[in-house]
Parts: structure tokens; C-alpha cells; sequence
């Protein structure tokens, strides 16, 4: 965005102060729109009122982000990409996680193909209260030939509303399918220096968003960019090629550092979404642990450092499961605490009788013993001591998880033991251990040791829980 | 020469418009525009053909109108508001814009970080066959704005006593856990260990409460089994820690250990004081705190006296999954600071990359969860974890990797000097990546 701070947005608006957008003030207001947590049309006397129409027009221009958004598909799982700011997360955050499409070959019988798209949409797990997720299709054209291509094709399209990423360098194999998947908005893949004037056409005619090509030749790469801007074909996707290993590699992550930095510095024609291709790691190992494993190096060097987009081949977990996570790593919002508020949290509908866990107020810890106890339907009491919100391992270590904090969290919250609990204990986490003696006597209780892991809880419960001796 | 556009031309470029349901309309005869002009069309040609035809778009417009089609709300759905009709016509470009690419290296990262060099070889006084120089950067990692001058390194871990741990990195040590000289010479010999670190856990009044002497027999012997570098651990009990390691400081002297670690919440003048008396470098051990480890660097500094070429920062390790972010982030704008002037923070960074085994996704057998999707065999999940955790610290700007599971330090280095610029490329295709067999 053009705009650096709240009060140069603030010169555009009303200045009235009627809160109408859910903020006291329009500085407010105005401080919200460079954190990007609202928009410029919050602001409901800008839209409705004609005299603003302009001052609307001119500052939803200098908010608007500096890498293009680009929508790939239609409906809820349309997925969004681009529209980043910074370079650095901590300076703002990343907007739009980085889609991950995964393969399909229309040379595939129908049963591989309809189980791999099924895995793929299926697919998830959970995390801090939501699922993680995969979010395309890719569907590569390996006969070359249009009528078998479409055919996959529209096989994809029945079994799933997932965006589909349609791969071929072949104009009339694209046309062919767009026939029949256009309203589905589906990424074309590729303009290449070759075929661009034909893929251009089809961009425009059929109104799909469309990937360019240009392996290692930046110059070609926006020259291309700007004809197809030129054109008024502005849904772009920039693919520097994504060379699996060595030095060619480390061009790559040059090229992705480079597209990046004159996209957010200004270069218009360059800051379009960026499209990696880990799957080229099949290309240079043969067995399949190898190469999904590199695929997922790859998958994650390109999530941390700017592709938008990215083309996998295994839907193995093990290769599914970190990479989701580090999407999720780079892309949490940095802004959002790091804590919860210390104090006892009742989950379900615990009674005397039910188990008291201590954990730490660092949300990820929090959020994981919270899940794993709630979701097993275990009905306890949580003490989240204050730590500094650090973790339950690091905070013995470095002196924030104490006997006495342990003390205090329970006497802040006027939670005495022995007048609300028939058992008079307290469940120490596993990484905790060494601070049992200290509690017993600081709290006058019985301690238990629980598991390392607090996903072990529900079944350590059974065989520890109620303790033998009260 | 002269260009011709026919009706039909003209219905295609209105194809945006959903004009194709005004069919019902007839127009008598084909009109045709007779464009003169040089080859080609040139912008401003385009610019008076998309003229023309907004023009017959608005007349064909109207006519439908006066039919009663509800030609407005139908550009209204078509796009979402009026169009602006010279776009509509559009023309297609004969020729690539040809454009020049270009960006700026960045001026601001104009602070290197420290160099150290852990290990001493018999010309300085040690006993190491090889040295580490681990920092010296001018710019982010793998950064096209200045080259990096040293890689990342490993070193892998050995403790004192047989100790609980993954089942995936236990099977690799089995055979060694009872002797940790032997464990050393395993990770150095198998597993291409650039460093080891010894941690002397059993000293925790906790566990063994090993008394510090004899702890320091410990790392004489690890010593002997190896000729790399070495960085000495101590169990991470503030309390006895600095005993611990002035002992083994002691036992090491010449060989320019790191010493792991000092921190705010122990006696790190002690720890400190034993680096400085015989010649090792401190580990400075901070938790995901910047302003924090600026805190004890300065005090590491002007307090106790160490040298700025003997200090090495752990801003702390979270696991993917387990607060990797803010361990990222925290890393990567203590190296910002850094090359941008900040020389409280102009140090290189030690990851303890290990804590990926603590992450259930990376030891445990299945999901706890009912709702999640399989996780697949923990044997290809474990080493995995522990390669993303650190990889992802890698490009934030950590030079060193504590680690364990053999697989994991292959692949990390792998990755790393790739980056770095060191391995050769495998000859690959990947022109023709959609059409490829995997």
C-alpha cells in the first residue's frame, strides 16, 4: 500500500466521528485500514454518500496491496493469493496463505484419479480449534491430447469444488478444457515465450486467471507480465521455474528474493503472485521417500520465502503433514498474542471429583492440552499458570514454571484444593517433573506426574485417575 | 493497407458482455470498418477501434433496449458494475513488450556479523584436526545482495547417560548410549557430525547429581574419541550449571569449546568467567525474547568482559507446529537488527534444533485426535520435523544446528549448501515438468 500511516488515511475521510464502522474515531478507523484489519468501504458514509465517491475511489488505490490478488476457482473453496506488503512477517503479516495444489495426470486410470482427489480434499488435521487443509488440484496433461485431457478433466470437476490449476503448453489441449471447466475459474498453466499470443486469447476469451512461464529469465518472465497487463489480462501468475537441485536451485530462491523485492518496492509489472514447483524434485530422485522428502523441503524453502502457489506430487503424510504446518508457521499472524490469561479454566462439566492439569499460559501449549482433553471428553479442571507465555519444557528451564506461580495462579483465582476437590491433587505435566517436590509442599497437595504429551492424558486418566489414595 | 472488422469480429470482442444473448437481434447487411493504415495495429489505432466499436456496443445496446431486453442489468451481472467500454476491444499484441528486469541490493545491511571460529587445531594450542568459523554474513541468508562466507554447520548431540527419546532416534544409538567417547566417535564417523555437543545432564541434582569433577572426565574423553570442535552442555540446572561447566572449561582448555550456556536466570559471570579463563566461546541463551538477548549480550560484554569474537546466541528453538513462528520471526529480526547496525546483536545464532522430537507429529505412533486424517508411519514423520524446524531457522539466519537423527542432518546439509552454493545441479529437464513420469 501507498499509504505508511493512520493519518495519512485518515486526510480521506469524513473526519466525523460517527462510528458507524464499530470504531470510536475515525483515526481509529484510519490505523485499522494500514493494519489491513478494514477495509476502506467499512466506512459507510464513504459508500453511500456521493460527495466521497472520489476520496473513496483515491484511497481504496493507495491501500491497495502492493503484490495483485488473484482468486483462483468459485464458491467457498475458492481460494485467494497475493496481496502481501512486506517482505519481512513481523513487520505487518502475509495475507493469503500459500495455495497447495497437488497433481493429477489425465493418463491416470479413473480409480487413481478419483483416489487421489478424494485424499486430497479429505485430507486434515487439526490445529490450534481448526483444521488444516490442502486446497487445489492440478490436473497435468501427460497424452497431449485435448479430448483425453478434457475427459480427466471433467472427471476432477465431479468429484470435488477444489480450484484446479489445468496444465499443458498446448493452446488447443487449454481451449478444449476450457470448454467445459471455465466457469470454474481454474488457473491456466502455462504462457510460455512460445505460445503466449494463443493463451493470452484463451485468458481473455474464457476470463481465467493464467500463469506465465519463463524458466530463469527474468527479463522474459516480465516482459511477459507486461503484455499480458498491457492487454487488460491482470489476473497473473509468475513461474520463474523451480530447478530441483544444486546451483540451479539456489538461482531459483534468487529469483523468488528478486520478483518479491521489486513486486513490494514498486516495479507494478513484477508484483504478481509467484508459482513454485517442488513437484520437480520426481524429476532428479527416483525413490519415493527421497523425493517426497525434498519435495517438501522445497514446498517449505518456497512457502517461508514468497511463492504464492505451489505444484506437489505426494500425498503421503508425512510430506502433507509439515507442510501444512509450516504454511501455518508463516502465515499466522504475528500480531496475535502469544498468550491466554492465566487462571483455572473449567472444561466440560467438571465436578469435585475431576482431575486438575497444570499447563502454561503460552496459547500453543494452552490450546493443545485443551483440544486433546475436550475432544476425549474428559471433564477437569485447566490451571494455566503465567509463564511469560512460554512453554511448559523452557519455562522449568528458565525459572516462569514454579512451584510458587503454581501457587499463586490457584490463590489468585481463590481455588483452594482441599475445599473444592475431594482428591487434594494436582496433575504436573511430564516435562515438569522435577518441580514435584516443591508443589507438594507448597501447595500441601498430593502431585501426580502426567505425561509428556498432554495427547496422552485420556488414556494415562484411566489406569491414574481417581488417585488411590485421598 | 487496410484492416477489416467485420460484425462478426465485433460480436466476438463482445463476447465480455455476454452480448451473445442479444442473438434474437438482427442487423441488417455486414457492416464493415475500413481501418487504413501502416502494418500492424498501433496504440493508437487501438485506441480508435476500441472507440468504434464501445460506439456500436452502445448502439446495439439501445436497439435492445428499445426491444425491452434488459440490457443494463445484464452488464450489471456480467461484471459486477458498468464497464468501461474501451476495454472491452481490447486488441491483441502482435509483439512481446520486451522489458528489462531490475532490482536494488539493499543499502541498509551494511553491519557483517562477528566471525567465531570454534576449535583449535595444534598450531593454536588445541587439539581439533579441524576448525568451525561460523557468522561473517552481510546480508540474509542465501541473499543475492552479498555472499555468505561460511556454511551452516552441524553438531550433533551426545549425552552422559542413556537417556528416553524417540524411538526413531534411539534405534540409531543403541549400540552406543552406554559410552558416550563411543557415541562421539558414531555421529563424527557415521553420520558426518561437523561438531558434537556432550551434554552433561547427569550432573542435574535431579537425576544423577554427578559430581562436576567427574563430569569433566566426561568431556576429556570425548576429546580423545574425536578431533572436531566441541560444545559442552550442562543439564540446564541453573544452580549447578556454572560449576559444571568451569570444570569442564578447565579439562578443555585450548581446545576453544562453546560453552552451552550462559543465561539470565543463572550465574552467567561464572559461566562467562570460565569461557574468558581458558579461551572458549559462550553459548548466550535467551528465550524467543530480542530485547532479552540484546540484555545479556551486553551484559556478556561490558560486564564479563567477552570478547565480541566469543559469542554465540540461542534466541531459542520451537518446534514446527510448537511456536516455530515466533522462533522464526524472533530470529529473523535479531539478524535484521544486526546487519542493519545493532552490534548487541551482531552475532551468529546456534539453533537447538533437537526440540523437533518433542513435537507429538514427529515420535508419536498416531494422532490422538479421532478427526484427523492418518499420519502415516512416525518413522518418515520424525526425521522430517526436525529437517523443516530447521531449515525454516536457516533462512531467518541461524548458522549452527544442534541435532540427532542422522537422516535429518543429511538432508538439512544438503538443503543448507545447496542454498549456500556449494553442490552441484543434477541435470534436470524441467521444460517439460507437465509432461513428466513420476
Amino acid at each position: 500500500m501507498k499509504v505508511n500511516s493512520p493519518l495519512e488515511a485518515y486526510k480521506f475521510l469524513p473526519g466525523t466521528n460517527c462510528g458507524r464502522c464499530g470504531e470510536d474515531t475515525c483515526m481509529a478507523f484510519a490505523s485499522h485500514l494500514i493494519d489491513r484489519s478494514h477495509k476502506a468501504t467499512d466506512c459507510l458514509p464513504m459508500v453511500e454518500e456521493d460527495k466521497f465517491a472520489n476520496k473513496l475511489k483515491e484511497l481504496e488505490a493507495l491501500l491497495a496491496p502492493e503484490i495483485r490478488e488473484v482468486v483462483i476457482g468459485v464458491g467457498e473453496k475458492a481460494v485467494k493469493i497475493g496481496g502481501d506488503d512486506v517482505l519481512f512477517r513481523h513487520k505487518l503479516t502475509f495475507f493469503n496463505k500459500t495455495a497447495y495444489a497437488y497433481d493429477v495426470t489425465d493418463t491416470m486410470d479413473e480409480k487413481e484419479l478419483l483416489e487421489r482427489v478424494n485424499t486430497i480434499q479429505n485430507f486434515k488435521k487439526f490445529y490450534v480449534g481448526d483444521f488444516l487443509t490442502l486446497d487445489m488440484i492440478a490436473v497435468r496433461c501427460v497424452s497431449g491430447n485435448p479430448e483425453t485431457f478434457t475427459a480427466a478433466v471433467k472427471k476432477v470437476m465431479q468429484a470435488t469444488d477444489l480450484p484446479m490449476v489445468l496444465c499443458s503448453f498446448d493452446p488447443a489441449v487449454l481451449k478444449a478444457s476450457l470448454e467445459v471447466a471455465a466457469e470454474k475459474k481454474p488457473l491456466l498453466y502455462a504462457a510460455t515465450k512460445d505460445n503466449w499470443q494463443e493463451v493470452a486469447k484463451l485468458a481473455k476469451d474464457y476470463e481465467v486467471p493464467v500463469t506465465l512461464f519463463a524458466p530463469n529469465d527474468l527479463d522474459m518472465l516480465k516482459s511477459l507480465a507486461k503484455t499480458f497487463s498491457e492487454m487488460s489480462i491482470n489476473n497473473l501468475v509468475l513461474d520463474p521455474g523451480t530447478f530441483p537441485t544444486g546451483r540451479d536451485l539456489k538461482t531459483t530462491f534468487e529469483n523468488f528474493l528478486k520478483i518479491r523485492r521489486a513486486g513490494i518496492e514498486g516495479d507494478r509489472d513484477i508484483a504478481c503472485p509467484i508459482m513454485a514447483v517442488p513437484l520437480t524434485a520426481w524429476m532428479a530422485y527416483d525413490d519415493e521417500i527421497s523425493a517426497s522428502y525434498w519435495e517438501t523441503v522445497l514446498a517449505s524453502v518456497f512457502t517461508v520465502k514468497y511463492g504464492d502457489i505451489m505444484i506437489m506430487h505426494s500425498i503421503q503424510p508425512h510430506a502433507l503433514l509439515p507442510q501444512l504446518h509450516i504454511r501455518d508457521t508463516i502465515y499466522t499472524d504475528p500480531r496475535k498474542p502469544v498468550t491466554v490469561d492465566p487462571g483455572i479454566m473449567e472444561i466440560g462439566s467438571p465436578t469435585a471429583d475431576s482431575p486438575v492439569i497444570i499447563t502454561t499460559n503460552f496459547a500453543l501449549t494452552y490450546y493443545t492440552v485443551e483440544s486433546d482433553v475436550s475432544s476425549n471428553k474428559v471433564d477437569c479442571y485447566i490451571v494455566v499458570v503465567d509463564t511469560d507465555g512460554i512453554g511448559v519444557e523452557a519455562a522449568v528451564a528458565g525459572g516462569q514454571l514454579t512451584a510458587a506461580k503454581i501457587k499463586k495462579t490457584l490463590d489468585d483465582a481463590g481455588f483452594d484444593l482441599k475445599e473444592k476437590t475431594t482428591f487434594n491433587t494436582v496433575i504436573l505435566p511430564g516435562l515438569a517433573a522435577r518441580l514435584q517436590g516443591d508443589v507438594e509442599d507448597q501447595l500441601g497437595s498430593k502431585v501426580l506426574i502426567g505425561p509428556t504429551d498432554s495427547g496422552r492424558i485420556p488414556g494415562w486418566l484411566e489406569t491414574n485417575w481417581p488417585p488411590e489414595n485421598k | 493497407m487496410s484492416n477489416k472488422i467485420k460484425l462478426a469480429d465485433i460480436n466476438k470482442l463482445f463476447k465480455d458482455l455476454d452480448v451473445e444473448s442479444l442473438e434474437g437481434v438482427t442487423i441488417e447487411g455486414d457492416i464493415e470498418l475500413n481501418i487504413s493504415g501502416g502494418g500492424g495495429l498501433n496504440p493508437a489505432l487501438a485506441y480508435a477501434l476500441g472507440h468504434e466499436a464501445a460506439q456500436i456496443s452502445l448502439h446495439i445496446a439501445n436497439i435492445s433496449r428499445m426491444l425491452g431486453y434488459p440490457v443494463d442489468q445484464l452488464f450489471a451481472e456480467g461484471l459486477g458494475l458498468v464497464p468501461s467500454p474501451a476495454t472491452v476491444a481490447e486488441p491483441a499484441i502482435q509483439n512481446l513488450i520486451e522489458s528489462k528486469f531490475e532490482v536494488a541490493k539493499i543499502a541498509e545491511w551494511n553491519t557483517p556479523i562477528e566471525e567465531i571460529t570454534l576449535g583449535a587445531t595444534s598450531a593454536d594450542g588445541g587439539s581439533r584436526k579441524s576448525t568451525v568459523t561460523l557468522g561473517g554474513e552481510k546480508a540474509m541468508p542465501y541473499y543475492f545482495d552479498a555472499e555468505m562466507p561460511h556454511r551452516n554447520y552441524v553438531t550433533m548431540d551426545v549425552f552422559d547417560i542413556p537417556i528416553s527419546m524417540a524411538k526413531t532416534v534411539k534405534s540409531n544409538y543403541e549400540d552406543v548410549m552406554e559410552d558416550p567417547a563411543e557415541w562421539a566417535k558414531k555421529v563424527v564417523k557415521d553420520f558426518n557430525a561437523d561438531m558434537v555437543t556432550i551434554h552433561l545432564i547427569s550432573t542435574d541434582p535431579l537425576i544423577n547429581d554427578t559430581p562436576a569433577r567427574e563430569a569433566a572426565k566426561v568431556v576429556e574423553d570425548v576429546l580423545q574419541a574425536v578431533d572436531v570442535p566441541i560444545v559442552i552442555g550442562g543439564s540446564g540446572n541453573p544452580q549447578k550449571d556454572p560449576e559444571v561447566l568451569e570444570r569442564a572449561a578447565e579439562v578443555a582448555e585450548g581446545e576453544r569449546a562453546l560453552l552451552a550456556s550462559a543465561s539470565l536466570n543463572l550465574d552467567y559471570e561464572r559461566v562467562a568467567k570460565a569461557a574468558t579463563d581458558h579461551g572458549h566461546a559462550v553459548l548466550s541463551w535467551t528465550q524467543l525474547e530480542i530485547n532479552a538477548q540484546k540484555e545479556l549480550n551486553r551484559k556478556l560484554m561490558k560486564q564479563c568482559n567477552v570478547p565480541r569474537d566469543s559469542i554465540v546466541m540461542d534466541p531459542t528453538t520451537a518446534a514446527l507446529g510448537y511456536g516455530l513462528d515466533y522462533a522464526y520471526s524472533n530470529m529473523e529480526r535479531i539478524r535484521l537488527s544486526a546487519l542493519m547496525g545493532d552490534t548487541e546483536l551482531n552475532f551468529p545464532m546456534s539453533s537447538g534444533t533437537t526440540n523437533a522430537w518433542g513435537a507429538r507429529e514427529s515420535w508419536m505412533k498416531e494422532s490422538p485426535l479421532k478427526e484427523d486424517s492418518d499420519w502415516g508411519p512416525r518413522e518418515y514423520r520424525g526425521p522430517i520435523w526436525e529437517i523443516v524446524t530447521g531449515l525454516t531457522l536457516s533462512l531467518a539466519g541461524n548458522d549452527l544446528f544442534m541435532m540427532m537423527h542422522p537422516t535429518s542432518v543429511q538432508v538439512l546439509k544438503e538443503i543448507t549448501q545447496t542454498l549456500f552454493g556449494s553442490i552441484e545441479s543434477r541435470p534436470t529437464d524441467i521444460n517439460s515438468w507437465v509432461t513428466a513420469e513420476v
